[in-house]
C-alpha cells in the first residue's frame, strides 16, 4: 500500500468502522425485537408449546432435521411439517410413535423416543406454533420444504 | 522461541491435533452414513456423531486458539507469561471437561444426559452448537476468563503491539458473545435471533481478528518484512471484517420471522464480506513476495498462503455464492450450507491454527524448522487435506443444486427423502474425499516423527534483490 495511505488512517477506520457498525446493529436489533410480535406468533406460545420446545431440545432434534432452515440437513424440515401433514397433529404424532427401535435396514430411519402421550401432545403443539411463524415470502418454496 | 513459558503452546497444540483425529473420524463416520443410512443405528445415531463432529471441531479449534495465545503473546510482549501454571491448569480443566461432555454425548443418550446436568434449571442445550450442558458452558466460560486474565495481563504489563492487541481483542469477543449462549426464551424468532449472535459473531466476527492476528504474526517471522506495513495490512483487513460482517449477520434473519428490511441489509452487507478474505490474499502473497529473508521453515509457509487461499474460496466465494436473498430462498439449508460450511472452517480457521502449529511447533522443540524429511511430509498432507476438501465442497455442492432443483424449484417437486436418494452418488464420491482427508491428517501426524537431515539454523540468510 501507498504512503498516503497511513498506518494511523487504517486504525481509524478499525476503530471508527467497527464502533460505529456494532451501533448499527444493536439499533437494528432493539427495532426487530420491538417489531416481533407482528410475526412471531407469540399470541400461541402456550405452556405447552414451551414444554414441546424443551422436549425438542433435549433430545436434540435439531441434530438431524433442519427447522426453518438450521440444523443438520441428515432429515426433513420441520418449520413447515404441520403444513405439509395436512395441518394435523395426530399425523405428526402417529409418525413419531410409528419409528422402529431398531431402526430399517440400509435406511435413514428416526429414533424411537417413546414419548408419553402427553409429551407427543407437547412436540405437536410446537411444531403447530412454529409453523404459524409468519416468514418473509412464507419460506420454505413449497410444502416439501 | 526467545521466552520458555512460550512452551505452554505445545501442550495446547497436542491436544487440538488429538481432537482434531477425533472430528475427522465422526466425520467419515457421518458421510457414511449419509449413504449407509442405518449404519451405527441406534448406538450411535446421526445426531450423536453430528454433534461430536462439531463439537470436537470447535474444542480443537478453542485449543488451537489458545495454543497460539500462548506462544505469541510472550514473544511480542517481550515478557514471560503472566501466570504459567494457570495456563498449565486450565488446560487440564478444559481437556477433561471437554472429554467427559463428548463421552456424555456418546455414553447416554442426550435427554439423559440433560437430566443428569440438570438442564432444567438453565435450559441451554439442544441447539446447533451449542449442545454442550449447561455446566460445560460454565467450565467453558471459567476457562475463558482465566485464560483472559492470564493473557491480558501479559500484554499490559509488556510491550503492547498491534497483532497482540487485535489478538485480544478478539479473544475478548469470542468470550463475551459467548454468553448468549446461556440466553434460551422460548419464542423460537427470539431464540435464532440471538444464537447467531454466538455463531456469527464467532466465525463472521471476532475470530477473524483472530486469525487475521494470527496469519500477520507468522508473517512477519518467515518474511522478516517491516512490521508497520504488516500492521497496515492488518487493520485494514479487519476492518473490512467489522464494517461488513456485523450487519452481515442479517443474512441469517432472511427466513426465521425477523422484519423483511432484512433481506436488503443482510445481502449487501454479506457481499461485502469476500473483501477482507480477499485482502488476506493479496496480503499474504504480497509480503511473502517481498520478503527479507527465506525462512527455513517452507512448509509453514505454505500454510500461511494456503490459509489465505483457502479462507478466501471456503468463507469469501462458496459464502458469496448463496449469500444473496433471492439465492438463499432457494438454497438455504441444503447441502449449499454444508458445502459452504466445510471449506469455510477448514480453509480459515483449521488452516490458520495448522500454519501457526507448523511455525512454532519445530521451535518449541528445540530447533528453526523441521529436517527435510518431515517438512517434505508435512507439505504432502498439506495438499492430501486441502485438495480433498476442495473436493467435498464440491460434491456437496453439486448434490446442493440437485437437491435444490428437485426439492424446491422444480415444477414436480420431490420429497425430502426421494430427493436424498437421488443425491446418493454425489455423498458416496463426498465419502471417498473424505477418507483421503483422513489420510491426509495421519500423514499430518506422522511428519511430526519423521526423522531426516536437520535443516541448518539460517536466521540470517537473506534474500538477493
Amino acid at each position: 500500500m501507498r504512503e498516503t495511505f497511513t498506518k494511523g488512517m487504517a486504525r481509524n477506520i478499525y476503530y471508527g468502522g467497527g464502533v460505529f457498525f456494532f451501533l448499527v446493529l444493536i439499533g437494528l436489533t432493539v427495532d426487530t425485537v420491538r417489531g416481533l410480535p407482528k410475526t412471531d406468533n407469540s399470541q400461541n406460545l402456550t405452556e405447552e408449546v414451551a414444554a414441546g420446545k424443551r422436549l425438542w431440545e433435549i433430545n436434540n432434534c435439531i441434530g438431524c432435521h433442519t427447522l426453518l432452515g438450521e440444523g443438520a440437513y441428515f432429515a426433513p424440515e420441520l418449520g413447515n411439517v404441520y403444513t405439509r401433514f395436512g395441518e394435523s397433529t395426530d399425523a405428526i404424532k402417529g409418525f413419531i410413535m410409528s419409528r422402529p427401535k431398531n431402526g430399517i435396514p440400509g435406511r435413514r430411519s428416526m429414533p424411537q423416543f417413546n414419548f408419553t402421550p402427553d409429551e407427543l401432545e407437547e412436540i405437536a403443539q410446537f411444531l403447530k406454533y412454529v409453523d404459524g411463524i409468519k416468514v418473509a415470502r412464507d419460506w420454505p418454496p413449497n410444502k416439501e420444504g | 522461541m526467545k521466552y520458555q513459558s512460550q512452551s505452554i503452546a505445545k501442550l495446547y497444540f497436542i491436544a487440538a491435533i488429538g481432537l482434531f483425529v477425533g472430528q475427522i473420524l465422526f466425520g467419515v463416520t457421518l458421510g457414511l452414513q449419509y449413504v449407509i443410512g442405518d449404519f451405527l443405528f441406534p448406538y450411535i445415531p446421526f445426531n450423536v456423531a453430528r454433534m461430536v463432529h462439531t463439537n470436537l471441531l470447535i474444542v480443537w479449534l478453542l485449543f488451537g486458539f489458545m495454543g497460539a495465545a500462548y506462544y505469541l503473546v510472550p514473544e511480542e510482549s517481550e515478557r514471560e507469561l503472566y501466570a504459567p501454571w494457570l495456563a498449565k491448569l486450565l488446560f487440564w480443566i478444559f481437556l477433561v471437561a471437554g472429554a467427559l461432555t463428548i463421552l456424555g454425548y456418546l455414553l447416554v443418550p442426550y435427554a439423559a444426559l440433560a437430566e443428569l446436568t440438570m438442564n432444567d434449571l438453565l435450559p441451554t442445550m439442544g441447539r446447533e452448537f451449542l449442545e454442550q450442558p449447561t455446566i460445560t458452558k460454565i467450565g467453558i466460560v471459567i476457562v475463558a476468563l482465566g485464560f483472559l486474565f492470564n493473557i491480558g495481563m501479559t500484554i499490559l504489563t509488556g510491550r503492547k503491539t498491534v497483532i497482540s492487541l487485535v489478538l485480544l481483542t478478539g479473544l475478548i469477543g469470542l468470550a463475551v458473545f459467548f454468553l448468549f449462549s446461556f440466553y434460551n426464551p422460548d419464542n423460537l424468532v427470539l431464540d435464532k435471533y440471538f444464537w447467531w449472535f454466538v455463531v456469527h459473531l464467532w466465525v463472521e466476527g471476532v475470530w477473524e481478528l483472530i486469525m487475521a492476528a494470527m496469519l500477520a504474526y507468522v508473517l512477519i517471522k518467515v518474511t522478516g518484512v517491516d512490521r508497520e506495513v504488516i500492521e497496515k495490512w492488518l487493520y485494514i483487513i479487519i476492518a473490512m471484517a467489522l464494517i461488513s460482517g456485523l450487519i452481515g449477520t442479517g443474512h441469517h434473519f432472511f427466513w426465521i420471522g425477523a422484519p423483511d428490511y432484512w433481506q436488503w441489509l443482510g445481502s449487501i452487507f454479506s457481499a461485502i464480506e469476500p473483501i477482507p478474505f480477499f485482502m488476506m490474499t493479496l496480503f499474504a502473497f504480497n509480503v511473502v513476495n517481498k520478503r527479507r529473508r527465506d525462512h527455513p521453515n517452507k512448509a509453514a509457509v505454505l500454510w500461511a498462503l494456503g490459509t489465505a487461499v483457502m479462507a478466501f474460496l471456503g468463507a469469501g466465494v462458496w459464502g458469496f455464492l448463496h449469500t444473496l436473498a433471492p439465492v438463499n430462498f432457494y438454497t438455504h439449508g441444503t447441502q449449499i450450507t454444508a458445502a459452504h460450511g466445510h471449506m469455510a472452517f477448514y480453509g480459515a480457521y483449521v488452516m490458520v491454527i495448522l500454519t501457526m502449529i507448523s511455525y512454532s511447533m519445530p521451535l518449541m522443540r528445540g530447533k528453526q524448522a523441521g529436517n527435510a524429511r518431515a517438512q517434505v511430509i508435512e507439505m504432502w498432507s498439506f495438499w492430501l487435506m486441502t485438495v480433498a476438501m476442495v473436493f467435498i465442497t464440491l460434491f456437496l455442492t453439486g448434490a446442493g443444486i440437485l437437491q435444490v432443483y428437485l426439492q424446491r424449484y422444480s415444477d414436480t417437486p420431490l420429497g425430502f427423502m426421494a430427493t436424498q436418494d437421488k443425491l446418493e452418488i454425489f455423498y458416496w464420491a463426498r465419502e471417498g474425499a473424505g477418507l483421503v482427508f483422513l489420510i491426509g491428517l495421519l500423514v499430518y501426524v506422522y511428519s511430526f516423527f519423521a526423522k531426516g537431515e536437520e535443516v541448518e539454523m539460517l536466521e540470517t540468510t537473506t534474500v538477493a534483490n
